[in-house]
């Protein structure tokens, strides 16, 4: 009985579909654009938020020495360095070592920098950390006071640059996404009135036969439910693909860049548009049939 | 079966189209309603399957109070009447057989039941012959035939027919009233309201007359009135 009923609602939804077939085109790209947008904000906000806390975690000072410091010197200088205010730990970076670490850190491009051990241009250096990332500038600001310092570099502008860009990113997604999700509510809503005004006389014999307002009401809202989750689909499958390529292009060319890779992130977000097609669909059905279809 | 109690009914522009009406109509009677147009007899089978609630007074059908329904039992009180209408009311792209089919769909009812129980709807009014053509190939009174069909399916105790004749000729406005005669004689009761009054006087059936929203006539055996 209820199956027959589920059959009948499918069926009349589906005809509204086909015969609103331009209507229901416009929506369904509407949203599509819609989830698009909302897909690469999340995706590059996440994005961001990783890389910013993995350069945080690694924040750390950077003392650049000034070549051909006796070893005396050297010594003297990390006690000094222990004793400026904040710092927690102090080690010794040899030039060589430190050519090590920036071919470790350009991957299976390190025969790029191949030639340089006989003429190693990197410094000695102290690798510097704060007990707390708030305490770096002020640390830095006093390290650059010792002799036998050549330059002190820490990668605090970049995080705060790259905090700023999530920032934005956030506004101007959630303000195009609010306009586009408005347009793509109202598209629905007026799909879903074309579709009631196609019908009304049989609406009113439906009435008439004795129909409650759920069978009058449902193959409307499976309408929008359809229009919104297509959308929704496509968005997904759309972020699916173009996310893997975007994330091939820059394994290859950016190595060191850590970006959201696992599968558990990447299907939420997906499972998420889906849920906003559907959510939309859902919404402008019921606007619509709230305003048009009083049973 | 149906109870009107000082039934009072103005609409929201303060046109009063019932005036403190009492009618009581019993399980299986055969009632015309006449009266010019304007008297209040489409107002009064609206208030029927509560398509408009009265003002003032109390409506009960099937033993059920109608200002108290709440309006999520209305369509259960609708599936227990069948209506017929001057204009028939079928879907234009569904065929006989859909159509009539409709009312079962609506209750939920499986493809197997309508198979066994649509043919025989259509054998009653006779259109057994012509299921699968759609209303715009038929005539206006295969047309209402087929409402007729649709209407009777479930087996409701009650038509409420407004005007159904007013879009046939003489001779099929008579095959449907024997049709009603027939369903009537199985006990279903029938409320009509009509202005053909040769039909009304030919019948010689119960007869309740409108003016102005008030009763001015209801005997048994009665002819349409002296005012045609």
């Amino acid at each position: 009985m209820i199956i027959n009923t589920i059959f009948y609602y499918f069926r009349e939804a589906a005809t509204s579909l086909i015969r609103n077939s331009w209507l229901t085109v416009a929506s369904v790209g509407t949203i599509i654009i819609s989830l698009l947008i909302l897909g690469s904000s999340v995706l590059l906000v996440l994005n961001v938020r990783e890389v910013a806390a993995d350069l945080e975690s690694s924040l750390e000072i950077t003392v650049f020495l000034e070549d051909d410091l006796e070893q005396e010197r050297l010594e003297q200088l990390e006690e000094e360095i222990k004793f400026v205010p904040g710092v927690s730990t102090v080690n010794f970076v040899t030039k060589e070592q430190a050519l090590e670490n920036l071919k470790e850190s350009f991957g299976d491009k390190a025969e790029l920098l191949s030639g340089l051990e006989e003429d190693n241009p990197l410094p000695n250096s102290y690798t510097v950390k704060t007990r707390k990332a708030n305490m770096v500038p002020s640390a830095a600001r006093q390290l650059t006071e010792l002799e036998g310092v050549e330059q002190v570099r820490y990668g605090q502008g970049v995080v705060e640059n790259l905090l700023a860009l999530t920032h934005w990113v956030r506004i101007w997604g959630s303000l195009a996404l609010l306009v586009l999700g408005v347009a793509a509510v109202l598209l629905i809503a007026t799909t879903i009135r074309m579709s009631v005004f196609a019908r009304r006389r049989e609406i009113g014999i439906m009435k008439m036969l004795g129909a409650t307002n759920i069978f009058v009401r449902m193959p409307f809202m499976l309408e929008g439910m359809i229009i919104g989750l297509t959308g929704g689909l496509f968005a997904a499958v759309m972020i699916h693909f173009g996310y893997a390529s975007f994330l091939n292009k820059v394994i290859i060319s950016l190595p060191f860049i850590q970006l959201v890779d696992d599968s558990n992130s990447i299907y939420q977000v997906l499972g998420g548009l889906l849920g906003a097609g559907f959510l939309i669909g859902t919404l402008g059905s019921a606007i619509s049939l709230r305003r048009f279809l009083k049973v | 079966m149906i109870q009107f109690y000082n039934v009072s009914k103005t609409y929201p522009n303060q046109v009063q189209a019932l005036n403190s009406i009492t009618l009581h109509i019993n399980k299986g009677e055969f009632v015309f309603l006449v009266g010019p147009s304007g008297a209040g007899k489409s107002t009064l089978t609206k208030l029927i399957c509560r398509e408009e609630l009265p003002t003032h007074g109390q409506v009960i059908v099937n033993g059920r109070s109608l200002p108290r329904m709440k309006n999520r039992q209305v369509p259960y009180l609708r599936r227990q009447m069948g209506m017929v209408y001057q204009d028939f009311r079928l879907i234009p792209n569904r065929t006989v057989f859909e159509n009539v089919a409709f009312a079962l769909e609506i209750i939920g009812a499986s493809r197997r039941e309508m198979k066994q129980v649509v043919p025989e709807a259509l054998r009653m009014v006779g259109m057994e012959k012509k299921l699968n053509m759609r209303p715009y190939q038929l005539s206006g009174g295969e047309q209402q035939r087929t409402a007729v069909a649709r209407a009777i399916v479930n087996n409701p105790a009650l038509i409420l027919a407004d005007e159904p004749t007013g879009n046939l000729d003489p001779d099929t406005s008579w095959e449907l009233m024997r049709l009603f005669m027939d369903i009537n004689s199985l006990g279903t009761t029938i409320l009509m309201a009509t202005h053909a009054w040769d039909i009304v006087d030919e019948m010689k059936k119960r007869v309740v007359q409108l003016e102005n929203g008030v009763i001015v006539r209801d005997e048994e055996g009665g002819v349409y009135g002296h005012d045609h």
